[in-house]
């Protein structure tokens, strides 16, 4: 049933921030400082699906979750999808073309280098993200869409080097994309999947019980 | 511009002034039809019946700018004691108790003096001042204050020939400020100036906005507003008013010396390590604005720094 209903439903929850940007633009709660919130409401879902497409193979791997799969593509192409609207809000509504200002932004100031950097990774991972691309990519496909790690690397960095003093919620997400960077270790990962073995067969075979019968007395001793 | 508080346009004529803008349109549709939940705005929901008398002349800075919304000053906020969302501290520091309030001015002075807040506010007159606030994080706005030059207080307790500079100190009220369990930041919050800056006629107590007591979120009942530098510097809900002979240690420098200096003067051409300080938004606006050396205050106090490399003492 999850095979079957998961990915619509990840269909309607990816759009839940959008809808959200929506309900607040219209209830005037980004009345102060909209491009701001515009591009904050932006970034986090980006950051959020380009985890989620990390934590597909730690899933499969730990729970053995196949129906996660297929959803992989769909969570990067919203990361994607985000990400390049969050760098347009960045481009237009902030800067509106200021090409010269924003060029010595980009170039000077570390957090949106990192974050274009982050955007520019997923850019191919986008376009080959086709059936038809894995099959002309053949093996090499599998090597390109390892950028992911760099670009989550890079995403974490960005969130990192722009807020002002409280780290919680960037030093969260770099823990979480720490942990399932190492799950992908193959020493890690082979340990990850014994463990999933034993779990297996523990439940799949119970304990034989003996059967509990009355067996007659045994013959008393020299009668 | 000064005006005398007699010639502030009545809350309702301000209120009613005919809106042009589709944005104000969105903001107002937002107040009046959308829950309670969404803004806990103390301004009361005007009723038109008769055609208003309406003032054309909007409150302004020196510059021309307009003075940013009511609404904008009271629900937009950093003050990370209650939340560091920005439109959530409005609502979690109705219950700040702002009275009764006394400020504690002390340290090298001849006359120290626990000042009470009625106090303050019957022997010294205060003005209407329109000046900008730039944060740090590169917004501004236009704020008409209600207030007085910080000058009137220290003449009157006397800095020792020893007092070189002035150290503010926040009020912490565990019970109605939950950021205060925050391990960021180093509490309570405190700033300071050197004593000429402190001295100079636009260094100002402010005890209200747009002609109305100061609400918590701004820093009731009375706080610092020093124009010509970034936001963080005028220290809110102030208790006390030290003078000292060291300069004195501040919440941000602390936390990021590399980041936040002891002066914090507006310069566009100094950048924050991380951003750059050359444009700002000015709430309310859509577009960047250029951002002015010392927000637009250089006449008034660049000479406060003569001499001074201002890429070193920042």
């Amino acid at each position: 049933m999850l095979s079957k209903y998961s990915l619509p439903a990840l269909h309607v929850a990816a759009w839940a921030p959008a809808a959200q940007i929506a309900y607040w633009w219209f209830t005037g709660q980004m009345a102060f400082n909209p491009i701001q919130d515009l591009t904050f409401a932006t970034g986090f879902p980006a950051l959020v699906f380009l985890v989620l497409t990390l934590a597909v193979t730690p899933a499969n791997t730990l729970f053995g979750w196949k129906w996660s799969i297929p959803l992989r593509r769909w969570l990067g192409l919203y990361a994607f999808f985000y990400a390049t609207a969050h760098m347009l809000i960045f481009m237009v509504l902030d800067y509106g073309f200021m090409w010269v200002d924003m060029f010595r932004q980009i170039v000077e100031k570390q957090y949106i280098l990192a974050g274009l950097g982050a955007l520019l990774l997923m850019l191919p991972l986008a376009l080959t993200s086709t059936k038809s691309w894995q099959k002309r990519l053949g093996r090499s496909w599998k090597d390109l869409h390892r950028a992911v790690y760099a670009a989550a690397i890079l995403a974490v960095l960005h969130f990192i080097w722009l807020v002002k003093a409280d780290l919680t919620q960037p030093l969260m997400f770099a823990g979480i994309v720490a942990v399932l960077l190492i799950m992908r270790i193959p020493a890690v990962r082979q340990w990850l999947s014994s463990l999933r073995q034993k779990a297996k067969r523990r439940l799949a075979t119970p304990q034989l019980k003996t059967p509990t019968t009355t067996q007659p007395a045994p013959p008393e001793m020299g009668e | 511009m000064k005006i005398r508080p007699s010639e502030i346009t009545p809350e309702h004529e301000y209120f009613n002034r005919p809106r042009l803008s589709r944005r104000r349109f969105l903001q107002w549709s937002a107040l009046t039809a959308g829950s309670a939940a969404l803004t806990a705005c103390a301004a009361p929901a005007p009723a038109p019946t008769t055609a208003p008398e309406v003032s054309t002349d909007e409150l302004k800075d020196e510059l021309g700018d307009p003075a940013t919304s009511y609404d904008a000053i009271t629900h937009y906020n950093n003050y990370y004691e209650f939340s560091t969302d920005k439109q959530a501290v409005a609502a979690l520091a109705q219950n700040f108790p702002t009275s009764p309030w006394q400020v504690e001015v002390t340290g090298l002075v001849n006359n120290p003096k626990t000042y009470g807040l009625e106090d303050i506010l019957k022997s010294f007159t205060q003005e209407e001042r329109i000046y900008r606030l730039r944060c740090v994080e590169a917004w501004s706005m236009v704020i008409p204050w209600e207030g007085f030059s910080l000058s009137n207080i220290l003449n009157e307790v006397e800095p020792t020939s020893d007092a070189k500079y002035v150290k503010f100190t926040t009020a912490t009220d565990p019970l109605t400020m939950p950021g205060l369990s925050s391990p960021w930041y180093n509490w309570p919050y405190t700033e300071g100036l050197r004593l000429d800056e402190a001295m100079h006629p636009l260094t100002t107590l402010a005890t209200g906005i747009y002609g109305r007591p100061l609400l918590p979120q701004n820093g009731a009942p009375i706080r610092l507003v020093v124009p010509w530098k970034y936001g963080f510097k005028s220290i809110k809900s102030i208790v006390k008013i030290e003078l000292t002979a060291e300069q004195p240690n501040t919440l941000w420098n602390t936390a990021a010396p590399t980041e936040y200096g002891f002066y914090s003067n507006v310069n566009p051409e100094k950048s924050h390590p991380r951003w750059s300080q050359a444009t700002e938004r000015r709430i309310g606006e859509l577009g960047r604005r250029e951002t002015l050396m010392f927000n637009g205050y250089q006449e008034q106090v660049a000479s406060l720094y003569d001499g001074m490399d201002l890429s070193v003492n920042y």
